[in-house]
């Protein structure tokens, strides 16, 4: 790659283009600039004008210049420029090996290593050498074979680290393979190891060796440690430095079964230490819920620290036989359970049965407990079910409650039991057998001082031998277990106290109890409790620390999971057993973390270098900038811009329309409906909108002092964005340039019409039109009134609901006097009933009012109430003003009250009737 | 365009512009009649004139028996007019009329129909009979016409510049041809030969958008007629404005002389100007008095 300063370019002879530049300037200077079409009638009178002597315009010499920087630009982009690029390094010429450790400490800069392979990579390639790749983690159990470097991109761009650290066996396996002659780029974790120095001299054989290591220290955490009423965890360092704060989060999940973080600590490191210790004080309830503490900001598997069940204590509920009375204290059948269990379990004690169920704790221990209520026998055996380990233990009560079916036994008793001196006589205390095979006691050492003085008896039935673990020297059962769908019960055939035997005072009953997972948890298994079982991987965990549930992976030995440390075929993660969850870390519980250390001879890097920053891509947006610049400059200068400008600038007002419209629609309704409200539809014409607000102020005034009807202010509804359901009434006065409404705006009128709604249209025109198309106002309320669904209309009948809904009038006066008023037209088969015609539709309100006196002009009045139009002359016009605005009231009640009033004739009827 | 919503909605659209058309040339008339007090309204053709005594060869039925009776002599009533006059108003209505060269101004097409209508207005409110030319209808009195010359006035004519067909022009008439008269003037120079003959008196007016009277243009630009017929490019529009100025003006003169030979008068009318003014001088213009 030529280099020129801190440029360098990958295709410099394109530079050669820039050649071209001055030509094109000239080329372009001479061609004049696109022509702009206009549309222009005046072309007649230009027809045969010759253009002066070449005297074209010519582009400015501005807009030349930023062409040929977008052209300068392209070239320069193709070409390919580096900003300080990187010089090959004292490369050698055979096969190259990249070697990575690959461990769950590159976790937290992988990116970073896979860009310094990939260069290492590019470098080669460039070099033409071929190479090998290799994560020590996962060594090939033969030399690898060398291979182009392009074709390992792939591999090395999704390289991921593994969560444990390379296997001493296998990478001497992998020393003990190497073969040829080749370099060495080892990219290193920075963790001490044993087997890196037979590796590196093994390598060092067979080429030069280059170490690529970060210098910033490895942090790991070993596993969590009960410690007082919470836990502690060590944290490691690879390098001793100066003091040091570590944020650690304790994260499990909440009531909920949400991870969060439930608490959290600052370990620090003292100067020049390589390990600290950090306390979490946690409630019981919190301790129970910790899954894992974490190094914050640290993504590795080393700094993840799984705690399994090490740190859980379980929930036992103790629960003694009622009535005992004053039992002194060495006597009551808790207390040797107590001393058993309270270092290693959380105890709920001194609560009747009926409230210990629903805290659900783990293990439920009835101590000769007899009887059990039915429901509450219902609720244990619910939770047995659904896998509650139920401990009893027998007594007097117990053995006095005589034969029965108790589910909640595991085997049938014989009422009476038998003692020593009594009627199943013994003649001396029994011991107790050895712990057969299947036995979950089997291994346990049987002291000899323990005796057995009375017990109760099961029933002999066929399944009894499979439900018995433990039993005494002459056979009979000492301790019988079942299972109760997913829960066990066991039973213990003496006391828990040392009256019937001396079980309770030795070491054996607390082994006992261990065995029989009522205080699983505490400390963790060594390799002889673990030798021979299996367990199946619950959630494994990947190199940067994140836990993935699976099921599909293969159970490993107890054995394997006894040495603690991971491996290829024993990920980091949560093991289950049979009643267990066991945590395998990534770091072992006695691991120390060291800084690698390699031989002066061997040259070390570190992980960052200068970037290569390629400018292709800054050159080629540069360019298209200037091209849009060159685009904005061209418009300008023939003048287009300002055509374009607009329509650009809507298309971005568009993309940031705020949306705020939900919010005024709210608001609008909520004035609409809060209280009556008329409303008169805007026209575009300032004054007649204006008449109408103040008429309908003018009637609501009248309306609020007159009746029960107290409307609010009007509003004004603009029928193409505003909903008009809210209104009882819409006045719609008619001026003769009003636009037409839209398609939308009429299916919203027709849907108000047809729900009860009424328009008042006025042509506020005298009655000239008479409803014909001889005024403006007129032609245009048919052009408006078309599309809507209007029934059939007919003078208002003298006999109309309309005439007597409030006032009783004959004639209906706005501003002008003597107009004719339409309604819908009575039914054809209109009874007469007493001269009323009766409709149905509509609730009997007619949809449409229409006429012409301007009644918005005779209702109208200013902010003081004083009427802002005159009406007539004198006293006449006063009179017919009031009608007007009777008019408007008795309007109002036929919208509000339907044919209310038209029923009243009936009342006579009605109220003869009721007499009788 | 089976859609009969869509239809309705296209038909809406057509018919929109008429009403309001119509309401704002009646505005435009009533400021005319606001400002002209105090003329006189010429009559219906049956204003009495004069008393003459009968002469021989008078029909019978002409004299008037009332004055007669008051004396030995015999009268006949003269009226001042017998009938009322014919106005008859050419709009043109071509593609260039179509033209304005901001969203701010109206077409030109625009102002002509409106200064149409506003005439027909104040002449339908003199009692005068109106028309379009060419006629869709025969010249009516009334305002129920107005609606369907307004309906006319829509109309469109696809041609590049209008023509004239005057072969209507009664005789004695008013006659208005409103246009940009940028197209060839033939027609115009026969129309105006006809209504000299036919003792037709009127007025030209010229509508013109500002953008065809300044010439605002620089740079290279290809010029167009409204139907694209027309093209015509030039580098520099700039250097062209003095001579597309100089052609409008030798227009301009052209139509002065050829009205001025007939007897008729011209104004320029700019449709960014109100239209009222134009209004005014056109209804004086074509003022009903007889002149002398």
């Amino acid at each position: 790659m030529p280099v020129l300063g801190p440029l360098g370019f990958a295709a410099p002879w394109l530079l050669v283009a820039l050649v071209v530049l001055p030509v094109l300037w000239v080329i372009l200077r001479a061609v004049p600039p696109a022509p702009v079409r206009r549309r222009f009638p005046g072309v007649a009178l230009l027809l045969g004008l010759k253009d002066g002597a070449q005297q074209s315009a010519r582009t400015p010499w501005w807009l030349l210049l930023v062409r040929l920087l977008a052209v300068a630009a392209l070239i320069t982009g193709f070409a390919g420029p580096v900003l300080s690029p990187q010089t090959p390094q004292a490369g050698g010429t055979g096969p190259l090996l990249v070697l990575a450790d690959a461990s769950w400490a590159d976790a937290p800069d992988r990116d970073m290593r896979r860009t310094r392979i990939a260069q290492a990579l590019g470098d080669a390639g460039r070099e033409g050498r071929p190479v090998a790749l290799v994560l020590l983690t996962d060594p090939p159990a033969a030399m690898p074979d060398f291979a182009d470097a392009q074709a390992l991109a792939a591999t090395a761009a999704t390289l991921t680290p593994a969560a444990w650290e390379p296997q001493p066996d296998a990478v001497a396996a992998f020393a003990a393979a190497l073969e040829g002659d080749f370099d060495t780029l080892w990219l290193s974790d920075g963790l001490a190891r044993d087997s890196r120095d037979g590796l590196l001299a093994a390598l060092r054989a067979h080429g030069t060796v280059r170490v690529v290591q970060s210098p910033a220290p490895v942090l790991a955490l070993r596993a969590p440690l009960p410690a007082g009423g919470g836990a502690s965890v060590t944290i490691l360092r690879s390098t001793p430095g100066p003091e040091a704060d570590i944020a650690l989060a304790a994260i499990g999940p909440d009531p909920a079964g949400v991870e969060r973080v439930l608490a959290s600590a600052t370990a620090t490191f003292a100067d020049g230490t390589t390990m600290a210790e950090a306390l979490f004080d946690l409630p019981p309830e919190l301790r129970n819920r910790l899954r894992r503490v974490e190094i914050v900001g640290q993504p590795s598997a080393g700094a993840v620290a799984l705690t399994g069940d090490t740190l859980a204590r379980r929930e036992i509920a103790l629960v003694a036989g009622t009535g005992t009375g004053e039992t002194p204290q060495l006597l009551t059948p808790l207390h040797y359970l107590r001393q058993a269990l309270a270092p290693s379990a959380d105890l709920i004690e001194g609560q009747p049965l009926a409230e210990v169920i629903p805290a659900n704790p783990d293990v439920i221990i009835l101590a000769d407990v007899a009887t059990i209520p039915a429901d509450e026998a219902q609720a244990l055996r619910h939770w047995v079910e659904s896998g509650g380990l139920l401990l009893r233990f027998a007594g007097p009560r117990l053995a006095a409650a005589g034969p029965g079916d108790d589910p909640l036994l595991p085997v049938r008793l014989r009422a009476g039991g038998r003692s020593l001196g009594g009627t199943m006589s013994w003649d001396s205390p029994r011991k107790i057998a050895p712990f057969p095979d299947e036995s979950p006691f089997h291994g346990l050492h049987l002291p000899d001082d323990v005796t057995v003085t009375a017990q109760v008896l099961a029933e002999p039935d066929p399944d009894l031998s499979a439900k018995v673990i433990a039993t005494l020297t002459d056979g009979t059962p000492l301790v019988t277990r079942a299972a109760l769908g997913q829960g066990r019960v066991v039973l213990f055939h003496v006391t828990a106290n040392a009256e019937w035997s001396s079980i309770p005072l030795s070491g054996l009953f607390v082994q006992m109890l261990q065995r029989l997972a009522v205080t699983a948890g505490g400390a963790v298994p060594d390799a002889q409790d673990l030798a021979g079982t299996s367990w199946v991987p619950d959630e494994i965990m990947d190199a940067r620390g994140v836990l993935t549930r699976t099921d599909t992976a293969a159970p490993v030995t107890g054995e394997a999971l006894a040495t603690g440390i991971p491996g290829p075929g024993l990920p980091p993660g949560l093991y289950a057993g049979t009643d267990r969850r066991l945590a395998l870390n990534a770091v072992a519980p006695d691991r120390v973390l060291a800084a690698a250390q390699w031989p002066a001879s061997v040259r070390v890097e570190g992980l960052e270098q200068t970037q290569e920053m390629p400018l292709k891509g800054w050159l080629l947006a540069l360019a298209v900038l200037l091209m849009a610049a060159d685009a904005i400059g061209s418009l300008a200068v023939s003048g287009r811009l300002s055509r374009v400008a607009p329509v650009a600038l809507a298309g971005l007002a568009l993309v940031a329309a705020p949306q705020a419209d939900a919010q005024d629609a709210t608001a609008y309704a909520l004035q609409a409906t809060d209280r009556v409200t008329l409303a008169y539809v805007v026209t575009g014409d300032a004054r007649v909108d204006e008449m109408s607000r103040a008429g309908l102020a003018g009637l609501g005034r009248a309306l609020a002092a007159r009746t029960a009807v107290e409307p609010g202010a009007p509003m004004a509804v603009d029928l193409e964005h505003d909903e008009i359901a809210f209104f009882p009434l819409l006045y719609w006065p008619v001026t003769a340039d009003e636009p037409l409404p839209s398609a939308e705006a009429y299916r919203r009128l027709n849907r108000y019409l047809q729900t009860g709604g009424m328009i008042l249209f006025d042509t506020r025109d005298a009655g000239m039109a008479g409803l014909g198309d001889t005024s403006p106002e007129g032609r245009r309320l048919q052009v408006l009134a078309a599309p809507l669904d209007i029934p059939p209309l007919a003078p208002l009948p003298p006999d109309h609901v309309l005439t007597r809904t409030f006032y009783l009038l004959h004639d209906f006066p706005g501003r002008h006097a003597g107009g004719t008023v339409w309604a819908e037209a009575p039914p054809p088969d209109a009874a007469q009933v007493e001269g009323v015609p009766f409709r149905t539709l509509n609730d009997g309100v007619t949809p449409v009012v229409i006429g012409s006196a301007d009644w918005a002009a005779a209702w109208a009045v200013d902010d003081s109430g004083a009427a802002l139009v005159p009406v007539g002359r004198g006293q006449a016009g006063e009179r017919q003003r009031e009608m007007a605005i009777r008019f408007g009231i008795n309007l109002v009640m036929h919208v509000l009250t339907g044919n209310y009033k038209s029923d009243q004739v009936h009342v006579a009827d009605l109220l003869e009737r009721l007499g009788q | 365009m089976s859609d009969p919503a869509a239809l309705r909605g296209g038909a809406e659209a057509l018919a929109a512009p008429l009403p309001p058309l119509l309401v704002e040339a009646q505005r435009l008339a009533a400021t005319v009649i606001m400002g002209e007090h105090g003329r006189r309204r010429p009559g219906h053709g049956t204003g009495f004139w004069q008393y003459r005594a009968a002469l021989p060869g008078d029909p019978a039925r002409t004299i008037d028996w009332r004055r007669s009776a008051k004396s030995d002599a015999t009268f006949v009533q003269e009226k001042e007019w017998q009938a009322a006059q014919t106005l008859l108003i050419h709009a043109d209505g071509s593609a260039a009329m179509r033209f304005a060269s901001s969203p701010a101004y109206p077409a030109k097409g625009e102002r002509a129909a409106l200064l149409t209508l506003a005439l027909a207005v104040l002449a339908a409110q003199g009692g005068e009979r109106v028309g379009l030319l060419p006629a869709h209808h025969p010249p009516r009195r009334g305002t129920a016409h107005l609606v369907q010359m307004a309906r006319d006035l829509a109309a469109a004519d696809e041609a590049d510049f209008g023509t004239l067909d005057a072969g209507d022009l009664p005789p004695h008439g008013r006659a208005v041809f409103l246009s940009d008269f940028m197209g060839d003037l033939a027609a115009l120079e026969a129309a105006l030969a006809l209504a000299a003959a036919r003792e037709v008196r009127g007025a030209l007016v010229q509508v013109l958008d500002p953008a065809e009277e300044t010439f605002p243009f620089t740079g290279r630009t290809i010029f167009e007629s409204m139907t694209r017929r027309l093209r015509h490019e030039t580098l520099d529009a700039g250097e062209l404005r003095s001579r597309y100025l100089a052609r409008l003006a030798e227009r301009k003169a052209r139509l002065g002389e050829l009205a001025q030979a007939a007897g008729w008068q011209v104004v320029t009318h700019h449709t960014d100007t109100p239209a009222a003014p134009a209004l005014l001088w056109l209804w004086g213009a074509l003022s009903m008095r007889e002149v002398a």
